[in-house]
């Protein structure tokens, strides 16, 4: 199976997809009982992070929808751009056992389904969401 | 033989491919969703062109994980017949059955013409009905065909015949001017021009019909 390296990474069949104790990312989320929706609970079994994907073109690679704003920017009057390329930002929020762990998490994803690395690059940056009040 | 035809939310030559197979070449087909898992009795599977999954984040990025397409990556491992069409080469590159990437046209126009192509059929199973150095007429129809890959893996490409149908004149900016290429073993071919709207003389040409009748010369 020459170049099946991605499928190597399907996600549902990677051990990093999978919950590494019974608590699933899932069972983080405190359970509301119904009746129950006003009451302040914010009991969370596992924490929360908040990551934040950048993906941008490889430098090699052709960019025409950032050169076509660059051409806009100089109607707009805005002189003087020299680079302009267009890329994505991706918010993601995930439940994970400690941080290690999430940064392993997002940068599956990242690297096998928010980017492709023939084309693309990807920086990722993660933070552990505070406590809610 | 049954030809399987891949129906993703969002594909919309699906039925284009059923009219040129069974109308215009008398070949059974069976729609797959995306959803299933079962090809028995399936001797070859097309991904048609449309806009899988709304084509969100990358043209197939979404696809790729769709459960059927487990599946066709093992069936094509095994040797059998792939054809991915327009999206369906872009799947076929997002799940790394064939390497590159195609990415937004250079002039960002969506391009729809017929374009001239070179046919160099060498070992690719579907472009046996086509003679070596070739120029046929196909219909193209996409905004992001422009073939990307590294010059390195371009050149082990064409110099293993990998490069089966060439632009005569680009019309996105693919390197090495690759309209269509196959895997190492002949059996997975994508490209970006749409042979099923080329079997139906009513649609003013005839020049893809000998690649989805290679399917009937087992």
């Amino acid at each position: 199976m020459g170049g099946s390296a991605p499928w190597a990474a399907w996600p549902l069949a990677s051990p990093l997809a999978r919950p590494t104790s019974s608590r699933s990312a899932r069972a983080g989320r405190a359970h509301v009982p119904t009746g129950c929706e006003d009451w302040e609970v914010a009991v969370r079994l596992v924490p929360l992070f908040r990551a934040r994907v950048q993906v941008s073109l490889r430098p090699s690679v052709l960019d025409p929808a950032g050169e076509a704003a660059r051409a806009a920017a100089a109607r707009l009057g805005v002189a003087g751009i020299q680079r302009l390329r267009i890329g994505k930002a991706i918010e993601v929020e995930l439940d994970a056992p400690d941080r290690a762990m999430a940064q392993q998490q997002l940068e599956l994803l990242s690297d096998r389904l928010l980017a492709n690395p023939v084309i693309e690059d990807w920086t990722l940056d993660v933070a552990e969401a505070p406590e809610p009040a | 033989m049954t030809i399987g035809i891949v129906v993703f939310p969002g594909s919309n030559c699906d039925r284009d491919l059923r009219w040129a197979l069974e109308g215009c070449l008398g070949q059974p087909t069976r729609f797959l969703w995306h959803e299933e898992r079962d090809l028995s009795g399936v001797e070859a599977v097309l991904l048609p062109g449309g806009f899988s999954y709304g084509d969100y984040l990358r043209c197939g990025a979404i696809a790729r994980f769709a459960p059927i397409l487990q599946e066709v990556h093992r069936f094509a491992s095994e040797g059998g017949p792939v054809l991915g069409i327009c999206n369906g080469f872009q799947v076929l590159t997002e799940m790394g059955l064939l390497p590159g990437a195609l990415t937004r046209n250079r002039d960002l126009h969506f391009r729809c013409e017929t374009a001239a192509l070179e046919v160099r059929p060498g070992c690719c199973g579907w472009l046996q009905g086509y003679s070596e150095g070739a120029t046929i007429g196909l219909p193209i129809a996409h905004g992001e065909g422009r073939y990307q890959v590294e010059t390195s893996t371009l050149h082990r490409l064409m110099d293993r015949g990998q490069v089966v149908l060439r632009y005569r004149d680009n019309p996105n900016g693919s390197v090495g001017d690759v309209a269509g290429l196959c895997n190492e073993t002949g059996n997975v071919l994508g490209l970006m021009p749409h042979p099923e709207r080329a079997c139906d003389p009513a649609l003013g040409g005839l020049d893809g019909r000998a690649l989805l009748a290679s399917l009937g010369r087992g």
